[in-house]
């Protein structure tokens, strides 16, 4: 066949022209003149930025990047250090703190940062209306709790006060050890009271944004990426490395991976962003950092349905697990199994050991609970969400009680929401959970399980525990205070058994320390930017990061 | 008059659409607030659903949705809490609009000239390759041939990045990733109009007026042939403009593709219905457009 060339010659126009569009609609996006002098992976995308409501853990690294508190953490070990605060008193009793605000201290606008501005955001974050889902981190706070939950109306009845524009006294219920660490944490963050009263809920648009932290926020555009930039005005501004910090969102392990190979990206942080298939290769590398992380996975029995009211079943269960074959098979991290709750080389505490393997102990209890051998053992179901790995567990879980017990287990996925409204409502045999630590104390594990507490989920009433977990938080002496919660904690793990401990987290990320230094593996996964550095000749490794390592802990 | 009509009817049908979104992302179980973490207090979570009117009957939200939607507010998302879903369309859909426009150029520059040739050659070797290649391209995934492409362009020969959004080289591999699958149908469609119009009886005629087969081909036979590409290309170009959750996610594209799937999840039910409405009104509109482009290319097509 032969085309005439004038039809040839308009079909070449019409792909000229094609291409012409093509070139000026890609054209249109190009939005980012440099790149950032550091990229990092982040995790899912913001819900918000604002440091009162935010809850996940992706949103806070950056929250507390643009909001520094009166603490702040330390970048090697994530206890708490002076932030805007350069020193503080502490009573006596322990239940009186008076922080001393840097007369430095100004926000990225310029003005004084003063006691006021923490008296209205602590009172912003406990008011009801704000919708703040840590409110709870400020019930150590006198008169708090009863604000947020409505038994009282007056703001002026909590305990926390401008003695002066420096000065600021806040009374607590209990002497509260780990109180400087919730400072540090991103709900107790000053923010700008003219902004927010302004603007409302888009107050983070605002331009000029005035913040206390690192950085000032440039540009927030969603799910595409945050961009920061070094705030001049920063109380420690000598002291911050990068000028300009990209953070992009990814939910995607394998793209994670592939920005950061082919060095789109410099740091991947999240743990959930490295795919589990390549684990045995990632693991080889000198990039590829793993640490204990202050996390918990474990299932729940709901004692409100036989046969989980009683007690030898809810033990022999736990006793017929072998946690080994999870980690080793399954999450293949490196985590390690867990017979207790609290993870390991939390501050001011060491757990008790709780239940191990062992499953003929298993299987004399479970006769003994009437159901040898598994017979007459009701339907009973394990829930999930719909997760590879809480699937891959779940299987495994129902294979080994029926194995070792003769117990028939029905798997259930669910889709996340509907996961999470049966568990609040007590609509499950057992239930998947896993725990992440609010602060550095064993306390953010155990008293999610007190009679009131709404993380309870199990109907576990136990008014010892109750007691115990109050007993405890009272007390100043330390070890006094360690050995009471050691008590709770027996009675959670080996006495009661309302929940069975399988393995603790580990902290997954991917960074080269011979090109960037200042960040470390800590229990929290935390990892002030401020103090992340990038050189552009590689390191000498050890010595080099060491003497960094030590001069950020001076400060 | 027929597509003044037509245009008026819109109005009543993205109502009713509307409603029904509304009324069914309210019906699944679980809701915006429902979170790992128990709200502390019950009283931070009743003003939180106070707040978004949640606590109020079905009709009561509807009404206030409607005030919203004629000032053309979409509402709060009540998931991103700093945003609305304003906010997030006009970040997304540009991105998603241009996406989705390369990917449909695509489709169409590939598949119209793949269906054409194999028609023309229909029965020989270049009908069979063809008809094969097409075959490939709507068979496999763009769950597969996204990373395939990655992994080839972007990792071993570095012609492209691997991901994110930015400069004209990031629309590469997402448009190919999109179109592909696309203009395997395309080809298909357009090989199956080509071939009814060849055995046509003006076809006869115009051959046996003594016409070369270029002027047969391109200026006759086209014209019909191309006919159900067009009428597919309406739903097509809605469906792409609206952004792919596949794509997006695979290759961390801030489209809205994304948040139609995610704010189900998240019962994030403001954003859901605004991405719906959206989806359906594109989808109205395309429609429309492609009958008008019906009457220009096919003279003997004329509505009353």
């Amino acid at each position: 066949m032969i085309f005439s060339r004038n039809a040839l010659w308009s079909s070449r126009r019409a792909f000229r022209f094609c291409l012409i569009l093509l070139v000026s609609l890609a054209a249109g996006c190009t939005r980012y003149a440099r790149r950032a002098d550091l990229v990092i992976v982040n995790g899912p995308e913001p819900e918000s930025l604002d440091p009162a409501i935010i809850t996940g853990q992706a949103d806070g690294r950056i929250a507390l990047t643009l909001f520094e508190g009166l603490t702040r953490y330390n970048p090697t070990d994530a206890t708490p250090l002076p932030g805007l605060a350069e020193r503080w008193d502490i009573s006596p009793d322990g239940r009186t703190y008076t922080f001393y605000i840097r007369t430095k201290a100004v926000w990225s606008t310029g003005e004084p940062i003063t006691a006021h501005d923490f008296v209205y955001s602590w009172r912003r974050v406990l008011d009801p209306l704000t919708g703040a889902d840590y409110a709870g981190q400020l019930y150590y706070v006198k008169g708090a709790e009863d604000y947020n939950t409505g038994k009282h109306k007056d703001p002026g009845q909590i305990g926390v006060s401008a003695v002066n524009d420096k000065t600021l006294r806040v009374e607590l219920v209990d002497p509260t050890p780990f109180f400087l660490d919730l400072c540090a944490f991103q709900t107790l963050a000053p923010v700008p009271r003219n902004v927010i009263e302004k603007h409302g809920d888009r107050w983070l648009m605002a331009k000029p944004l005035p913040v206390t932290g690192a950085y000032t926020l440039v540009s927030w555009r969603i799910n595409d990426r945050v961009r920061l930039q070094k705030n001049p005005l920063y109380w420690d501004a000598a002291n911050t490395h990068c000028e300009v910090v990209d953070l992009i969102p990814c939910t995607v392990a394998t793209t994670a991976l592939n920005l950061y190979e082919t060095g789109q990206a410099d740091i991947v942080w999240d743990k959930e962003l490295v795919p589990v298939e390549l684990l045995d290769k990632l693991q080889k590398r000198p990039d590829f950092h793993t640490y204990n992380y202050l996390g918990s996975y474990f299932y729940r029995y709901n004692l409100n349905r036989k046969p989980f009211d009683d007690v030898r079943v809810r033990k022999a269960m736990a006793l017929a697990v072998d946690k080994k074959r999870l980690v080793e098979k399954i999450t293949r991290a490196g985590e390690q199994v867990a017979s207790h709750l609290v993870p390991p080389g939390v501050a001011n505490y060491k757990s008790p050991e709780g239940l191990g393997y062992d499953p003929d102990l298993a299987r004399k209890l479970l006769k003994e609970a009437g159901y040898e051998g598994g017979k007459g053992f009701p339907r009973v179901d394990y829930m999930f969400n719909s997760v590879k790995t809480h699937e891959k567990i779940a299987v495994e879980l129902q294979e080994m009680w029926a194995r070792e017990l003769g117990i028939q287990i029905e798997l259930r996925n669910l889709e996340w929401k509907v996961f999470l409204q049966a568990q609040s409502r007590l609509e499950f045999g057992l239930s998947r959970s896993s725990w992440i630590g609010d602060y550095n104390d064993p306390n953010t594990f155990l008293d999610m399980f007190m009679s009131n507490n709404g993380n309870n989920r199990t109907g576990w009433k136990n008014q010892r525990y109750d007691e115990l977990i109050r007993q405890a938080n009272s007390k100043f002496d330390p070890n006094e205070r360690e050995k009471t919660l050691q008590k709770a904690e027996i009675l959670l793990v080996r006495e009661e058994v309302p929940i069975v401990p399988l393995f603790f987290y580990v902290g997954q990320e991917l960074y080269d320390t011979a090109r960037f230094s200042g960040i470390y593996p800590n229990i929290r996964a935390e990892h002030p930017i401020r103090t992340i550095r990038v050189h552009k000749q590689p390191l000498e490794q050890t010595s080099l990061t060491g003497k960094l390592a030590a001069n950020d802990h001076a400060r | 008059m027929y597509f003044l009509r037509r245009l008026l009817f819109l109005v009543p049908l993205a109502l009713i659409i509307s409603f029904l979104a509304f009324a069914f992302v309210r019906l699944m179980p679980g809701g915006p607030f429902d979170r790992e973490r128990a709200a502390p207090s019950p009283e931070v979570r009743k003003a939180m659903e106070a707040k978004y009117l949640l606590d109020k009957p079905l009709l009561v939200q509807y009404w206030h949705y409607l005030e919203g939607l004629l000032k053309g507010d979409l509402g709060p998302s009540m998931k991103y809490r700093n945003h609305t879903v304003n906010d997030i369309v006009l970040q997304g859909l540009p991105i998603s609009l241009t996406l989705g426009l390369s990917a449909f150029l695509f489709a169409l520059g590939v598949g119209i000239p793949l269906g054409f040739f194999t028609a023309v050659y229909k029965g020989r070797w270049p009908d069979y390759t063809g008809s094969f290649v097409a075959l490939l391209f709507f068979c496999v995934p763009a769950l597969v041939i996204g990373p395939v492409l990655i992994m080839f362009f972007a990792i071993k020969l570095g012609w492209f990045p691997v991901a994110l959004w930015g400069s004209p080289l990031h629309v590469i591999l997402p448009t190919v990733t999109l179109g592909i699958y696309f203009s395997g149908r395309i080809a298909r469609l357009m090989r199956e109009g080509m071939m009814t119009t060849l055995n046509a009886e003006f076809v006869t005629t115009a051959r046996a007026k003594g016409l070369n087969e270029t002027a047969v081909l391109l200026k006759h036979a086209f014209r019909l042939g191309v006919l159900p590409v067009v009428s597919y290309s309406g739903p097509l170009l809605a469906d792409l403009l609206t952004g792919s959750f596949v794509v997006e996610s695979i290759f961390q594209i801030p489209g809205i593709g994304v948040f139609l799937v995610n704010s189900l999840f998240s019962r994030d039910h403001t954003m859901t219905v605004g991405l719906v409405l959206l989806y359906a009104v594109l989808l109205l509109v395309l429609n429309l457009i492609v009958d008008l482009v019906y009457t220009i290319i096919d003279p003997r097509i004329r509505y009353e």
